[in-house]
């Protein structure tokens, strides 16, 4: 008998557990050359703001030991042409769609949330709230449990879709922010964003990236994020999707065992383009030996 | 269409110092590649997770065979400097566009390539050869200082050296300045202040100059947006003035892009 792999996300039924972390596979257009995206569990999208934002100089990227930064600094094409041409293209597979939103104040945030809520094909709204708060000097809105849980009734208000927030690692206790997060009434939590890194190019004595700091993302995270995954799944009720790092089944088993419900994989998509299917075949290989019949059982095992 | 494939080395050699020329053996990827366009190869170290972009040098549609030439540059070049004939490397390409060899034609053109931008002309070279539509081609090659592929162009060659020891001395516009060369097109790959000079010698002439642009790519497929160039109008795809080296590019029109 073959497992079930199918997850619950607040009310969402993903076919399996294995997503697309945001910003690693734009919209999946330019993947969708390469694997079939109808297997994946949903496609989260790039980082959209109610307007187009420019970005980020170049260098934008690094590579670092099992790992690489990047300060892309969320450029995106702006919400009109979001909706026309990715969405759109979107329309066409069967799995679901997450939307992930940027803003750099709460009334941009809440500008593309009501946009979005008249849109048919989002099935679940993620928020990036390690974005810039003009506001607050530019420090990241999701760094302070007040701004957190203020930002999160925010979007509830004017949401239709499901609310999962994104959290930052770049915290002192991210077990605060989870509860922050679920107090504001979010229906699921993403973690974990990049961590804040830097590279400096010996051969020019400067920064590696023009903008001094870039996110850390691939394998080299990966045991933070299992450990920051674990510590929120202990502390609240609300469904995680775990990211940072996955490259391999066992990475994706081991955030599930953790406590997500369902997982991301963002670098490794650069890597091999056929990532997410492999991960998604290893699980089932995994189950099938195993004897297990229900991924679900898998989910927060390790306490 | 863009193929990921596991490519067998056929040949492997040191053309120059710490310049190696590759021989692939591809089932689609050399089928369908145009001149200027590039392949992500991929290391076997699996730190080192991001593609490292290489121009194609010579692709023959026919057996299949890729070549590329590089310069060790770091780890992962000097990885590659030692695959070894049967080993086999993970590609993924054609990528990007290419250069337009159309325009070409009936054309004064110069193939102007510096340093390790060199390996992109040869399979422009042979290409304008074999549709021998232009009224008449030359490559304009800049070493620092050893010559390498100079055997492989078919056109006629000009060469500047920046220490002399062949051609002219200083940099490729020196070159075609001191035989008083003209060109109606410019199709060139090289360092950035190379492109500069000769994007700032096409405006001044008025000419139609093609340039091949470098960036740090980590999906090389247009879905990262970590490549991108400035542009000078909006680009379509992304609605701001960007533009895509690895999908847009990494071929450019010089007055399209800011460099
Ligand atoms: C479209 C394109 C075509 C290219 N064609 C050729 C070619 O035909 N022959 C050749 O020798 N080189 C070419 N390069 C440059 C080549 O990609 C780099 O030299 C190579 O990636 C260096 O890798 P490394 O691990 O040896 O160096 P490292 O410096 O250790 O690399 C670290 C990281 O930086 C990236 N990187 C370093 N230098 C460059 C660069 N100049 N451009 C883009 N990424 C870079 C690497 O890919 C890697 O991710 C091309 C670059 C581009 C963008
Ligand atoms: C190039 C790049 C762009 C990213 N863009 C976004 C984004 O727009 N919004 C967002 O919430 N996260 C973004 N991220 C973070 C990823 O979604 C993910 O949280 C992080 O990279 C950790 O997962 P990984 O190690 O599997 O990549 C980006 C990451 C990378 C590498
Ligand atoms: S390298 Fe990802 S968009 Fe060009």
């Amino acid at each position: 008998m073959t497992p079930n792999l199918s997850v619950d996300l607040c009310g969402v039924t993903l076919k399996n557990p294995v997503m697309v972390a945001s910003g690693t596979f734009g919209a999946g257009e330019e993947f969708s050359q390469f694997l079939d995206l109808n297997r994946l569990g949903a496609v989260v999208t790039k980082g959209v703001a109610s307007v187009p934002w420019p970005g980020n100089p170049t260098p934008r990227i690094c590579e670092t030991p099992s790992g690489m930064l990047n300060a892309i600094g969320l450029q995106n094409p702006g919400y009109e042409v979001f909706a026309k041409r990715d969405l759109k293209f979107l329309e066409n597979y069967d799995t679901k769609v997450i939307v992930n939103v940027c803003g750099h104040s709460v009334e941009e945030y809440i500008d593309c949330v009501e946009k979005l809520s008249e849109e048919s094909r989002p099935d679940m709204l993620e928020i990036n709230i390690s974005c810039p708060n003009v506001r607050e000097g530019g420090i990241a809105f999701g760094t302070s449990p007040e701004g957190v849980e203020k930002i999160t009734e925010a979007v509830k208000r004017v949401a239709r879709q499901p609310v999962i927030m994104k959290l930052s690692p770049n915290v002192t206790d991210i077990t605060q922010i989870a509860k922050a997060a679920e107090a504001g009434g979010a229906d699921a939590l993403s973690m974990i964003n990049t961590m804040t890194g830097m590279k400096i190019d010996i051969r020019r004595r400067t920064f590696a990236l023009a903008n001094r700091t870039g996110g850390l993302s691939g394998p080299a995270i990966h045991p933070v994020a299992v450990r920051m995954v674990w510590q929120c799944a202990q502390a609240v009720k609300i469904p995680i999707i775990g990211m940072g790092g996955i490259a391999s089944a066992e990475d994706a088993l081991e955030m599930i065992m953790a406590g997500a419900s369902a997982v991301s994989v963002g670098t490794a998509n650069f890597h091999d383009q056929t990532a997410t299917l492999q991960i998604i075949d290893g699980i089932q290989q995994y189950l099938e030996e195993n004897n297990i019949e229900d991924i679900r059982e898998l989910i927060g095992c390790v306490k | 269409m863009k193929y990921r494939e596991q490519a067998a080395v056929l040949n492997i050699e040191e053309i120059g110092k710490d310049i190696f020329s590759l021989v692939l053996q591809t089932r689609q990827i050399a089928q369908e590649a145009v001149p200027g366009q590039f392949v992500s190869v991929y290391s076997n170290d699996r730190s080192r997770l991001l593609p490292r972009p290489i121009s194609i040098c010579e692709a023959d549609g026919e057996s299949g065979c890729l070549r590329l030439v590089f310069r060790i540059a770091g780890e992962g070049t000097r990885e590659f400097s030692r695959l070894e004939p049967g080993d086999r490397v993970d590609l993924v390409g054609p990528l990007g566009n290419g250069f337009p060899a159309e325009r070409a034609e009936g054309k004064r053109v110069w193939l102007v390539g510096g340093g390790i931008g060199i390996p992109p002309m040869i399979q422009l070279d042979h290409v304008l050869e074999e549709m021998g539509a232009a009224a008449s081609v030359t490559a304009v090659l800049g070493y620092r200082d050893e010559q390498f592929l100079l055997d492989d162009f078919t056109s006629e060659c000009v060469i500047a050296t920046e220490d002399g020891s062949a051609g002219t001395k200083g940099n490729v516009l020196d070159a075609v300045r001191e035989r008083g060369l003209k060109a109606d097109v410019i199709y060139a790959c090289g360092p950035t202040p190379m492109l500069r000079a000769l994007k700032a010698y096409a405006l001044q002439e008025g000419i139609e100059c093609w340039l091949s642009l470098e960036e740090k790519m980590a999906c090389g497929i247009g879905a990262c947006l970590s490549c991108v160039c400035r542009s000078t109008e909006k680009d379509e795809h992304s609605q701001v003035n960007n533009k895509r080296i690895c999908t847009e590019g990494p071929v450019f029109l010089s007055t399209d892009i800011e460099l």
